[in-house]
């Protein structure tokens, strides 16, 4: 596939600039952590799939419910180390979203504040690129909350399972259907894991949507990458 | 709770074996451990002899493995496992595995499944060896031993405990037995509290009252027919644990000078073992009953002394005896039924005019005879036969013992394949005629129905005959290329039902509704094959594992692949006995069919592993014999 390389960032040096930057400890500390070099191939860098339950998309009218993640490589996803958050929102849940997460006012009650769990959630991402499905909503929300806690914004090497399947289906895609405006086929998570006969889970879980991702990433570069690609093609 | 965060992992390993059988907590311990791996279609899983780190569970997709030479081993899918082969032995890759589908597997680390493997028996068990390994322990666990000390008390046949209340009369107590047709019942003390401890109840049990109780302290001391039962009982119960030895019981009663024990598990009384059903148990042992078929002085006789067989079957497979054990006592004694028969029609017909052989074909030739069977025989007659003096003589003969046969349990042969039809009532000239005709024109279809005749076997009067017939047969079916190619032919007639256990990719989403008869889809298919190597090498063996045995001496199968044959056929020949003695005990008719749902993971795992054996057998068959010519271009290039 095309790579993209005119958008790409230089992630390792970026970190550099701003872990200089940055007045909050905490981001300084996560900046600090030394992540790979652009040219690094994609089968030896170091993954962390991540997943937000809401209760919106809006980061500035929704809340984090739920966080998931779980470090992984090109080869395999590594369940020991997954982290599974559930985290109390400053204001009180609709019934609607519990519907979604299945996450409960009472599971809510005794859990943690997003604020609580922020430090060991940057230290679990550190060093780490992370990747989601449908990146706005976790870096949008993520910068918001991080905004909120320290004052300053929160930058993230993310590689987008999303944006990935959106170029592999627009790859696919012939004149005829361009011409014919024909639909590139849905991205959501697990239509795009049908794609590559990945099992159905149970969508709306933080950590089993995280675990999905990580799946997906693999499947995606067993077909669309060569495991040589550095990761500067695909991080964003 | 932390597990179920990983409940999509555990859910899915808590599916399929062996992980269906993990305790809670190893399940959730395992699930945070696993690793999981994407391989697209086509994609190499494992190469041969690299190091293995992992046991490996298919989530979704399919699997093929292939030997060392390439040859394709097995085709796994979603909730198989692999990898464990290597994970035993030297931690290399044996059996290398390329995705066949996209793939996701679970991969669990080679330390933790070495954790499992020693914690959990289950576990172990699944995986102890590979293959024919497995196999051969599956049957190894079945066969113990035969001996009669071996047996214990509770597989007697025995009689449902029968109580009276202590306060009972001594008539009344003898209604009871009399209807019962009993000699001795227990007597309980209703009063005496029931133990919360199960362990600890002995069912109220105060005593036991018996004929000779009866006899010796109420009639001998007249007392009269009210007298409670409380008052005449033994109370000293001397009570056997149902896991005792019926030898030892028997030492126990000639001790104690008892006739009638209670049995208990634990302390509960759950039978009552009599002298008399001892010797009902020793009477239904094969080798007596066989004694006694003899003594049987009519049809009439034969008919009702018939119908202990199936007892006597359920007790050889109580005893744990193997395949070959069963069918050869099984066999045994339908040959002493047609001995007996031919002499009691002798008796009725007065002496044959001419002398004679009956034949027996098929699985009673193979000493491989099970429980439901029909009869599949044939006479040889004497060289001086002439149909108009004597056919009508041989006719009653041979309804006398079809009809006999048949009352007896042994059905009438659907085919005809009996002496009464004059078609299979031949001079050993004629015989050799016939057998030379299929010799010398082979074709699949004439030998469709006449691989029974292959079968055969000497049983009464002129047995030499039926020998020189099977050496005449040894003799012209070795080296005769185009008479094997088409049994071999037929030999494939009959496939393995490999689909129902093997989740087949284009099946995996199909319902097995049906059942499968184990005879039709697996022992038979299995004796064909052995049948035709037999005759290739001249082998004058009948039953199967001699003939194995022939086969490997004869060095004509790659190593192994005749001891894969005879684990094969033993094991699903045990399924389809152990199955005829459920139904049997059940009060069912038993049949060949066994319904898929009702095996467990492990007896499913032996099975396909046994109708994988039968299918490379048959593939090793083809390739053999048939060589890839139509039997219709072997015959041109011979000419």
């Amino acid at each position: 596939m095309r790579s993209q390389r005119n958008q790409s960032v230089d992630w390792q040096q970026q970190f550099q600039i701003l872990q200089a930057q940055a007045e909050d400890a905490r981001l300084r500390s996560y900046y600090s952590e030394e992540l790979p070099e652009q040219t690094t191939p994609l089968a030896d860098a170091p993954l962390v799939a991540l997943d937000l339950e809401t209760t919106g998309l809006d980061p500035d009218q929704s809340e984090i419910v739920s966080i998931g993640l779980v470090p992984f490589s090109t080869q395999r996803v590594y369940l020991r180390d997954y982290r599974h958050w559930v985290v109390k929102p400053r204001k009180p849940m609709s019934e609607d979203s519990i519907l979604i997460h299945g996450i409960t006012h009472s599971d809510v009650e005794s859990a943690p504040s997003f604020d609580a769990v922020f430090e060991q959630l940057l230290g679990a991402l550190a060093s780490k690129i992370v990747v989601v499905h449908c990146r706005s909503i976790e870096q949008e929300f993520l910068n918001r909350r991080c905004l909120q806690i320290t004052g300053e914004t929160l930058k993230l090497p993310i590689i987008d399972t999303m944006e990935i399947e959106r170029r592999a289906l627009e790859g696919r895609r012939g004149a005829l259907d361009k011409l014919l405006r024909r639909p590139l086929g849905s991205l959501r998570l697990a239509d795009a894991r049908k794609r590559y006969s990945l099992p159905a889970y149970q969508a709306h879980h933080a950590l089993t949507d995280a675990i999905a991702t990580a799946e997906l990433l693999q499947a995606q570069l067993a077909y669309h990458y060569r495991p040589d690609t550095p990761v500067r093609d695909l991080w964003v | 709770m932390e597990n179920s965060e990983l409940n999509e992992i555990s859910n899915f390993l808590i599916k399929h074996p062996p992980f269906d059988e993990l305790e809670p907590e190893q399940l959730a311990g395992l699930s945070q451990q696993v690793e999981v791996a994407y391989y697209r279609a086509g994609a190499e899983i494992l190469k041969l002899s690299d190091p293995i780190q992992d046991l490996y569970v298919i989530r979704s997709g399919a699997v093929e493995m292939y030997k060392r030479d390439g040859e394709l081993y097995n085709r796994l899918t979603q909730g198989e496992v692999f990898g464990h082969s290597g994970l035993l032995m030297n931690r290399r890759v044996r059996l290398p595995a390329v995705a066949l589908e996209d793939t996701l597997l679970y991969c669990i680390p080679a330390q933790l499944f070495h954790k499992l493997f020693d914690e959990n028996d289950y576990f172990a068990d699944f995986f102890d060896l590979d293959g024919g390994a497995q196999l051969r322990q599956a049957i190894s666990a079945n066969t113990d031993s035969n001996d009669l000390s071996t047996v214990k008390v509770k597989n007697l046949q025995l009689r449902d405990v029968v109580t009276v209340s202590k306060n009972t009369s001594v008539r009344d107590a003898a209604v009871v037995m009399t209807e019962e047709m009993i000699s001795s019942v227990l007597v309980t003390d209703p009063d005496l509290p029931v133990p919360d401890d199960p362990e600890d109840d002995d069912g109220q049990v105060v005593g036991i009252i018996t004929d000779q109780d009866l006899r010796t302290r109420l009639l001998a001391a007249d007392l009269p027919a009210t007298t409670a039962v409380k008052d005449v009982m033994t109370t000293d119960l001397i009570v056997i644990d149902e896991n005792t030895y019926v030898f030892e019981v028997v030492l126990k009663m000639l001790r104690q000078n008892v006739h009638h024990l209670p049995i208990v598990h634990r302390r509960k009384p759950v039978g009552v073992v009599s002298l008399s059903d001892i010797l009902l148990h020793e009477s239904q042992s094969s080798i007596l009953f066989v004694r006694g078929i003899f003594s049987q002085q009519s049809v009439d006789e034969l008919i009702t002394y018939a119908e202990q067989l199936p007892a006597v079957f359920l007790r050889q497979v109580k005893e744990d005896a193997n395949s070959h054990m069963i069918g050869s006592a099984m066999s045994v004694i339908g040959r002493c039924f047609k001995q007996r028969l031919l002499e009691l029609a002798e008796n009725e017909l007065g002496p044959p005019p001419v002398k004679y052989c009956l034949l027996a074909l098929g699985s009673m030739a193979r000493n491989e005879q099970l429980i439901i069977t029909d009869q599949d025989n044939a006479l040889i007659l004497d060289e001086a036969y002439n149909p108009e003096q004597h056919e009508d003589y041989f006719i009653k003969l041979a309804t006398f013992l079809t009809d006999g046969l048949n009352a007896c349990g042994y059905s009438y042969c659907s085919g005809d394949i009996m002496a009464s039809n004059g078609q299979w009532r031949k001079t050993l000239s004629e015989w050799k005629a016939l057998f030379d005709s299929w010799f010398e024109q082979p074709s699949p279809k004439a030998l469709l129905h006449s691989s029974i005749f292959f079968d055969l076997d000497g049983v009464a009067g002129h047995t030499r005959w039926a020998d020189e017939l099977k050496r005449h047969i040894a003799r012209k079916a070795k080296d005769n290329p185009r008479f094997l190619a088409a049994m071999a032919r037929n030999a494939l007639n009959r496939t393995p039902p490999l689909a129902f256990f093997k989740g087949f990719v284009v099946e995996k989403d199909g319902e097995h509704k049906n059942s499968i008869n184990l005879k039709r889809r697996g022992t038979a298919p299995l004796t064909d094959v052995i049948r035709v190597h037999a005759l290739a090498i001249g082998s004058r063996s009948l039953n199967s594992f001699e003939r194995i045995d022939d086969i490997i001496a004869a060095d004509i199968l790659p190593p192994g692949k005749a001891r894969d044959l005879s684990d094969a056929l033993e094991y699903i020949a045990m399924v389809r006995i152990i199955h005829q003695a459920e139904d049997i005990e059940a009060g069912r008719k038993p049949d060949n069919n066994i319904e898929p749902e009702s095996l467990s993971s492990f007896e499913k795992r032996n099975l396909k592993e046994a109708f994988q054996v039968l299918s490379n057998a048959q593939n090793f068959l083809k390739f053999r014999y048939t060589g890839g010519h139509r039997p219709g271009q072997a015959n041109n290039r011979r000419q």
